[in-house]
């Protein structure tokens, strides 16, 4: 026992919590290795005869939402993401439970923006309790730094969806952002002055909450098409003159980054994924919006071009740089998870060959199969990477909380899973001798992808044998290691951690890989 | 005593007066500049350090330190200011360092810029570790590209060498300001030294003499491969600058070549190019700097250049004739690459063999446009292998099918195949000579 909590070594070596936020933990027992037991989580059976006949579920505002689903102290709010730093429903939703006089509350994002810092007033203020969720910029100082009355919970969106349907998170009220949406609840993300593409990450709020809120700033005549959101989930439909800042909403274009560092890092991954095999007819990858994975798609782009391949699907994340993939017909489908551009939104919108996904199709672990699985070839980023391919890609070397886990683990289980990453940020070495915080095991790593050289997982020894006699800088990773700690300076001082937990990693079954500790500033 | 009085004179070369040289002096001068600055720091800084540094006469060294990596590298750094300091002779010093991640040879430079600021540590050097010497650079080699690093951004030096450029060039002139040429010096002379280029030739582009001579001092010492003069117009230059280079690599016992290359950047220099290009055995390169050649001509500069051909021709006639490289200008619109590619190929039409380049982004379109084409290849190498098929027979006319090959084609041929052998454009197998090109 350690300031009241028991903590346990799972099998990755890692001392995690037995109990987060009173409820009993498991320890990760290894990848594949948990055998969930049970029936999934069900809300309770609701009649239509409570609900309005001519179908409009409309009310005056939210706080008569709030009311009517039975809002009180302790309860789960939850919220989705796909406004990205443009959302204004989430505070708008924890703001009016403010005015109410609610406390305590379990806010439960898909994920946390900078623009819902104020968040952290009302966990000051006794509002909220605490935050499980990704949490970074001022969230995850807040949270790094001991201040939040519960342990944070961090999940990937296919351990977001696991949690709600094993019942390990239930949401009291689900408070849904709907850019477009009719009076039965019925909502898009595809149109309206909001629109933002998918709402995916909130399809398991509306399956499994026990109350759903739909908030919009478009409201249209039934039918409100294609209903990404079913309004025989809905309870309640509100309307408001903005549920958040277009400009924040997506981005009007996405950029390649012009540091030519990055550009090699994307050429070194594009020419692997070439020159492997992996890139041929039929073949599928996903890429997302930062400025090394866009990159790396255009130079694939050209290699396919060039090469006469099509792709079967890729898998978005969507941009403008997908967008013309698919246009250009080297790709029969987006499977879209989010939609981070104006020109994602607009195909998404028109072409029917643009799908929106949810965590559930893609990503959920505790299901029959989930179809990042099949993707051949996944491009990602990291925090830190050590000797083991071990990696993190939720905390700074330091210990504080960086960013989420996003798809991140889920996309571990693709076919071939790619880190590109720079070998050192800043002076400070991204290969190091062991993560500061586990995010993805080793053994789900294949290849490492620096600007100084590509490391290819020995466990991978079909790569290996693939890569014989490419011109490619192949390497390995500890020879990239050497020789950046060279550059560096030598090896980086260990950072010092606290002693207590602020929150937990999960991995994709629910067990806890990791613990993030406080942090010492 | 010898920190006192270089203390003192320190103060006066800084405050414009003259030299006292006591102790005294320095107790009732407090009131004159007692902080000394060097290196940058902020927001939007990345890879530098800002080092302001108080001279004291008791109290040892104290540290202050701010850094963006002091969790991973703190100890490091300070540990690495108070070796630094100690190599330069301070014993007494505040030092603030706020730093953004610097390596560490960029953090000795910027401590060292500092304390000469302050008129100490004259004659002494902080070196930090080196990295092995890569091969001496021969006469002839490639040299198509050559990117230009500003002598005073540590940030792009560390990665230049992986965008295999055929040259880097550490910049201490145009991309420098006035009031840094000091410190860039520092940090180029460190940069030579610690960070690894792969395979690109080192090169330095000195300032104009007199302070030109002050850079060598302070560079050649690393064995850089080649020096560029800026603003050439008459061979002199060459041969000071040669003279000098001589002379410290003597006495740093360098026994490497470190080439001159001229850059010619004014209408007088044009028309005295083929005396610089025989300025010297040694002479191996020659260039253009196109923005002040047609300031000097005042003359627009067109994406197409047709204000400078004859300068360009001129320049590679001289070179030509004086058997050394003739290298174009840079194309300084880094978003163009389409235009910088045909700007390339007109200049390898032209006769260049290479040209300057702003950003590694231009570094494999240059390559591409300096490359012979395959057909070429394929059609020398028939000629090569004709001719060697000659030599073994005791020949003296090279015949291919029915045709004569003139000698000067047979030179041609050789010179292609030799280029594409560099250029790695040659199949294994297909490369049968590297033997002397010598034919008398």
């Amino acid at each position: 026992m350690t300031n009241g909590f028991e903590l346990v070594t799972n099998a990755a070596g890692r001392v995690v919590p037995a109990e987060v936020n009173g409820r009993k933990q498991v320890a990760f027992p290894g990848v594949g290795k948990h055998q969930p037991q049970g029936s999934k989580a069900a809300p309770p059976i609701h009649s239509a005869g409570d609900y309005p006949a001519n179908g409009d579920k409309r009310v005056p505002d939210l706080e008569i939402a709030l009311r009517k689903c039975g809002l009180r102290d302790g309860m789960t709010i939850s919220n989705h993401h796909h406004l990205r730093d443009g959302d204004a429903v989430a505070l708008m939703a924890l703001e009016t439970a403010a005015r109410m006089g609610i406390r305590d509350l379990m806010w439960f994002p898909s994920a946390s923006f900078p623009a819902q810092a104020a968040v952290i007033e009302l966990m000051e203020a006794g509002v909220v309790h605490h935050i499980e969720g990704s949490m970074n910029g001022p969230l995850g100082d807040y949270c790094s730094q001991g201040k939040m009355r519960g342990m944070g919970v961090l999940r990937s969106h296919g351990g977001r969806w696991q949690a709600i349907q094993d019942g390990e998170v239930h949401i009291d009220i689900a408070v849904i952002a709907a850019p477009t949406a009719d009076a039965f609840g019925n909502a898009t993300g595809s149109l309206g002055k909001s629109a933002c593409g998918s709402l995916g990450f909130a399809l398991a709020d509306s399956m499994y909450a026990d109350h759903v809120i739909v908030v919009t700033d478009n409201l249209v005549p039934f039918p409100c098409v294609p209903w990404q959101i079913q309004g025989n989930n809905v309870d309640y439909v509100v309307e408001v003159p903005s549920i958040g800042d277009p400009a924040k909403i997506v981005s009007g274009t996405t950029q390649i980054t012009r540091s030519p560092d990055r550009l090699k890092i994307a050429e070194h991954v594009a020419r692997f994924i070439r020159d492997v095999g992996i890139m041929r007819d039929g073949f599928s990858f996903q890429a997302g919006a930062g400025g090394i994975a866009l990159a790396f798609v255009d130079y694939l782009r050209c290699m396919m071009k060039e090469a006469g391949v099509k792709a079967r699907f890729v898998r978005g994340g969507s941009t403008r740089y997908l967008v013309e993939l698919l246009r250009e017909g080297l790709a029969d489908y987006i499977l879209d998870g989010q939609t981070f551009d104006l020109a994602g939104v607009e195909s998404m919108a028109r072409d029917p060959r643009h799908i929106a996904t949810s965590p559930f199709t893609s990503y959920n672990y505790n299901g029959k199969g989930f179809f990042n699985q099949l993707v051949d070839v996944v491009v990602l980023g990291a925090t830190e990477v050590d000797t083991h391919f071990n990696a993190n890609v939720v905390t700074h070397s330091d210990g504080r909380l960086l960013h989420g886990i996003g798809g991140w683990q889920n996309c571990l289980f693709a076919g071939c899973t790619i880190l590109a990453v720079p070998s050192f940020r800043d002076r400070i070495p991204v290969i190091v001798d062991e993560v500061t915080t586990l995010t993805g095991p080793g053994e789900m790593i294949d290849v490492v992808a620096t600007e100084r050289g590509i490391a290819i997982n020995p466990l991978r020894q079909d790569l290996l044998d693939r890569v014989k006699g490419s011109p490619l800088p192949i390497r390995r990773i500890e020879d990239i290691q050497r020789e950046v700690e060279r550059i560096c300076g030598g090896k980086p001082q260990r950072p010092r951690l606290g002693q207590n937990p602020v929150a937990v990693v999960k991995w994709v079954d629910g067990t806890v890989l990791d613990t993030v500790w406080q942090a010492v500033f | 005593m010898r920190l006192a009085r270089r203390f003192s004179a320190g103060y006066a070369e800084e405050e414009g007066v003259s030299p006292v040289g006591t102790t005294e002096t320095v107790a009732t001068t407090t009131n004159l500049k007692t902080r000394f600055e060097a290196g940058r720091s902020g927001a939007d800084i990345r890879s530098d350090l800002r080092v302001i540094f108080e001279p004291r006469h008791a109290g040892a060294i104290e540290i202050e330190l701010q850094s963006r990596v002091a969790p991973y590298y703190g100890d490091s750094i300070r540990a690495q200011a108070q070796g630094v300091l100690a190599e330069l002779g301070i014993d007494h010093a505040r030092i603030a360092i706020q730093d953004e991640g610097a390596l560490p040879f960029v953090i000795a430079a910027r401590i060292e810029a500092a304390v000469r600021r302050a008129g100490l540590g004259q004659g002494l050097r902080a070196l930090p570790q080196s990295v092995p010497l890569p091969p001496p650079s021969a006469r002839d080699r490639l040299r198509r590209s050559r990117l230009y690093l500003p002598g005073s951004e540590p940030k792009y030096f560390i990665n230049a060498g992986l965008h295999a450029p055929d040259a880097i060039i550490l910049d201490l002139e145009d991309a420098v300001h006035p009031a840094e040429k000091d410190a860039a010096r520092i940090l180029v002379r460190n940069a030579l030294r610690a960070v690894d280029f792969g395979a690109a030739e080192r090169m330095v582009r000195i300032n104009q003499l007199p302070l030109g001579y002050e850079d060598l001092e302070e560079v050649v010492p690393e064995a850089p491969d080649l020096v560029l003069i800026p603003k050439v117009e008459h061979a002199e230059q060459i041969l000071a600058v040669e003279e000098r280079v001589k002379e410290i690599a003597a006495r740093c016992q360098i026994d490497r070549p470190i080439w001159p290359m001229a850059i010619l950047e004014s209408a007088l220099g044009i028309e005295n190019a083929l005396a610089i290009a025989g300025a010297s055995e040694r002479m191996v390169a020659m260039s253009i700097g196109l923005e002040d050649y047609t300031a000097d001509l005042g003359v627009v500069k067109t994406a197409e250049g047709r204000e400078s051909i004859y300068a360009r021709t001129r320049l590679v006639n001289a070179a030509h004739a004086a058997h050394i490289q003739a290298s174009d200008s840079v194309y300084s619109d880094v978003g163009d690459l389409e235009g910088l590619g045909r700007w390339a190929e007109s200049a390898r039409a032209l006769g260049f063999e290479g040209m300057g380049c702003v950003h590694p982004l231009q570094i494999p379109v240059i390559h591409q446009a300096f490359a012979p084409a395959q057909a070429d290849i394929e059609k020398a190498l028939k000629i090569v292998a004709a001719f060697e098929e000659a030599q073994q027979r005791g020949l003296g006319v090279v015949s291919l099918g029915s045709k004569m090959i003139d000698p000067p084609v047979v030179q041609r041929a050789l010179k292609l195949v030799e280029r594409a052998r560099q250029m790695g454009l040659l199949r294994s197998g297909k490369t049968s000579t590297t033997e002397s090109l010598d034919t008398t």
